[in-house]
């Protein structure tokens, strides 16, 4: 009878368990593949389809160590667009990004979309952290 | 030995029309006219075909570029303005793809004039040439009056350009590549964000430089 109620709570932790990570998978997938669209639609004529940038005007969206770096800025780097000098994959860039219209969870989704394409693994950007961010925008 | 000749004669005739049926021909765009007049007494229809009419602009270098040095060449015009947040960047990436093949041969030319002359300096225009990776007289970004872009935009060229303030980069324009003729006629457009489009274009200049440039009725 004991073993049994152990044996059953013991199940419901597993489960419970492997339904959060499952969860976290969901959630990653979701803003992953909503933020494959908002890419194609506002960034991708200026980074490419496979982040590639173009020549020295657009920089590549591949340089995993400088997003890892910036992700606390890049929602507002993306929201309100920026120009400067900026060294991305080891080369220069001087021009400018024009504001995007987008809303927070798209901004969430389309930084998930890049920060894990391009032969980048940096995990979900959520909601929350673009919420968070935008708030410390300069 | 008659029979040869015979055969050597079908076979010729055969591969002669063979080779006309290969020899594929740009369609000539744009308005037309007949005329009539009297050659030897004797009434000659002729159609006369829309040509791009002349112009003066200034492009990344901050020469004087006008029509004059465009006489008997094949040339590709879009319509563009560089801090265009929309079709552009795309367009730009297809059309150097366009620059790379012709940009040795001397006698094909790339011109995009901006329809932001404001913004677009002949620095700022250079600029952006240098980070495309444009150098040499094949590809000219050009600048000029608002007015005389847009006419040659829309009368000549037949691409609609306008300035709305609701669209991102506050501009509507079509992405347009028109491709002229040595006699300076259209002779193909071409969607500028579609990469299917653009070899298209690339293939069609080949046809174009081998026509003579004395081919003046169709
Ligand atoms: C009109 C072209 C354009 C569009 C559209 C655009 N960008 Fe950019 N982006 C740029 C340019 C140009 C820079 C570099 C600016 C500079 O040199 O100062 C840049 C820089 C960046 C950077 C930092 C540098 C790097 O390469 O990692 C990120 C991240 C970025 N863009 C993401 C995005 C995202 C996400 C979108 C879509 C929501 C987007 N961009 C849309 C032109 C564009």
């Amino acid at each position: 009878m004991k073993l049994k109620v152990i044996t059953g709570i013991l199940l419901l932790l597993f489960v419970l368990i492997v339904s959060c990570q499952n969860d976290k998978g969901l959630d990653f997938n979701r803003y992953y593949s909503a933020g494959k669209l908002v890419y194609q639609n506002h960034c991708q004529n200026c980074h490419g389809e496979n982040g590639e940038g173009l020549q020295a005007l657009m920089p590549p969206l591949n340089d995993s160590v400088f997003l890892k770096k910036n992700i606390h800025i890049l929602p507002c780097l993306v929201k309100n667009g920026f120009q400067g000098k900026i060294t991305v994959s080891k080369r220069n860039f001087d021009w400018q990004m024009p504001p995007a219209n987008l809303n927070y969870i798209e901004i969430a989704q389309a930084l998930t979309y890049i920060t894990n394409s391009f032969g980048n693994n940096l995990g979900t950007v959520t909601f929350e952290d673009v919420t968070a961010a935008m708030s410390k925008c300069k | 030995m008659k029979k040869l000749l015979t055969a050597i004669a079908i076979i010729l005739v055969w591969s002669a029309c063979k080779f006309n049926s290969n020899d594929k021909k740009l369609p000539i765009y744009g308005n037309r006219q007949a005329v009539t007049k009297v050659v030897n007494g004797q009434n000659v229809t002729d159609t006369v075909y829309q040509t791009i009419p002349s112009f003066k602009f200034i492009n990344q270098y901050g020469d004087s570029i006008s029509d004059k040095q465009l006489a008997g060449k094949i040339y590709v015009a879009d319509f563009f303005f560089t801090s265009c947040p929309s079709i552009c960047p795309i367009m730009q990436r297809n059309m150097l793809n366009v620059y790379n093949t012709y940009k040795n041969t001397g006698d094909v030319n790339i011109l995009s004039f901006t329809i932001d002359p404001k913004y677009d300096s002949v620095k700022v225009l250079k600029k952006y040439a240098d980070k495309l990776g444009v150098t040499g007289k094949t590809w000219w970004f050009l600048q000029g009056k608002k007015d005389a872009t847009y006419t040659l935009a829309e009368k000549s060229y037949l691409v609609a350009v306008s300035k709305d303030t609701t669209v991102p980069g506050g501009y509507v324009h079509q992405g347009y590549f028109v491709l002229i003729d040595k006699q300076k006629r259209i002779r193909g457009s071409y969607d500028g964000t579609s990469p299917e489009q653009v070899t298209q274009l690339i293939d069609d200049i080949k046809t174009l430089k081998a026509e003579p440039a004395s081919a003046n009725t169709q």
